[in-house]
């Protein structure tokens, strides 16, 4: 599973059960985050026992890209079938701002920040 | 009539270092508009840059993060403004950044529905006396719930929870006598 677009990508790998997010997610509200949170869903539903979202190469993340990500967590919690891991970069200035809020979605959630 | 929330603090342009920049009402497809708040949110985040050199790593991990925060802050203000704008009244959304020595001081103008100011108004009184960590945690669980992925609000939580920001308010008439009002938020982040 895989989206490009000029400004993002996003990329299910299953062999090794990771979501990787890279590029600047700006888009404009729940409608145009549609397919985003799809293959997230997509992802949660196959149910890996490590599943892992990587935001290293995620230079931007607006409010409703937030809203998403939350989303996707909290669906993994529902499930509760997978470790998740959230792999981040403290190049970054939002993920080591905003990234320390999703173990609060979901206790246990392994957050790597580097 | 001005109305104010929060402690609102008001700025004269000879106030110290300032950008400031304007953004005229047009007809152009929201789509094409949504592009320029990100171009012009790094562009503020970038300009700044010039005030906080990063020589050393502790200073440069300092920049990073001035950088971040105003990205993420005027991207936010910026979208807020032309969601929430109202067409009508054909009124240019402005957006100004002020520098001293302790804090960053963004503010953003925008015209305001007349339908939709008390409920505006409403959510402030709600964000003002509410704790800004459980407010989001529940926003989010609430979003998640609701399926319908509606993020209102997250923006201004990030900014209180994840940035340490202080928010606040000031409507006033488009012009006098005027019944459309504008609405200033301004974000000021401690450096």
């Amino acid at each position: 599973m895989e989206i490009t677009h000029e400004d993002y990508q996003v990329r299910y790998d299953a062999g090794t059960a990771t979501v990787i997010c890279q590029g600047s997610f700006r888009l404009r509200g729940p409608e145009e985050y549609a397919p985003i949170l799809d293959l997230l869903t997509q992802a949660a539903a196959a149910k890996p026992a490590r599943l892992t979202l990587d935001l290293r190469q995620l230079r931007f993340l607006n409010s409703s890209g937030i809203n998403t990500l939350s989303r996707f967590v909290l669906l993994v919690r529902q499930l509760n079938a997978s470790q998740m891991v959230i792999q981040g970069n403290r190049q970054f200035g939002w993920q080591q701002k905003s990234l320390p809020n999703f173990p609060r979605l979901l206790p246990g959630l392994q957050l790597e920040i580097v | 009539m001005t109305q104010i929330f929060g402690h609102f603090i008001d700025r004269q342009d000879a106030d110290g270092e300032y950008l400031k920049l304007g953004f005229s009402p047009t007809s152009m497809p929201i789509q094409q508009r949504w592009r320029k708040n990100g171009l012009s949110a790094d562009f503020l985040a970038d300009y700044l840059s010039a005030f906080f050199p990063g020589e050393d790593t502790a200073s440069a991990e300092r920049q990073a993060e001035i950088k971040g925060a105003v990205s993420y802050i005027a991207n936010e203000l910026l979208e807020n403004a032309m969601k929430f704008s109202y067409a009508p009244a054909q009124h240019a959304i402005s957006l100004a950044m002020y520098l001293e020595p302790d804090a960053i001081s963004l503010y953003v103008t925008n015209s305001v529905d007349p339908q939709a100011l008390a409920a505006f108004q409403q959510a402030i009184q709600c964000l003002l006396t509410a704790n800004p960590h459980d407010l989001y945690l529940e926003r989010l669980l609430r979003n998640a719930e609701a399926g319908n992925g509606d993020a209102s609000g997250v923006g201004i939580l990030t900014m209180l929870n994840d940035y340490g920001a202080t928010i606040a308010w000031k409507f006033a008439p488009v012009a006098l006598e005027a019944e459309v009002m504008t609405v200033t938020t301004m974000v000021r982040v401690p450096v």
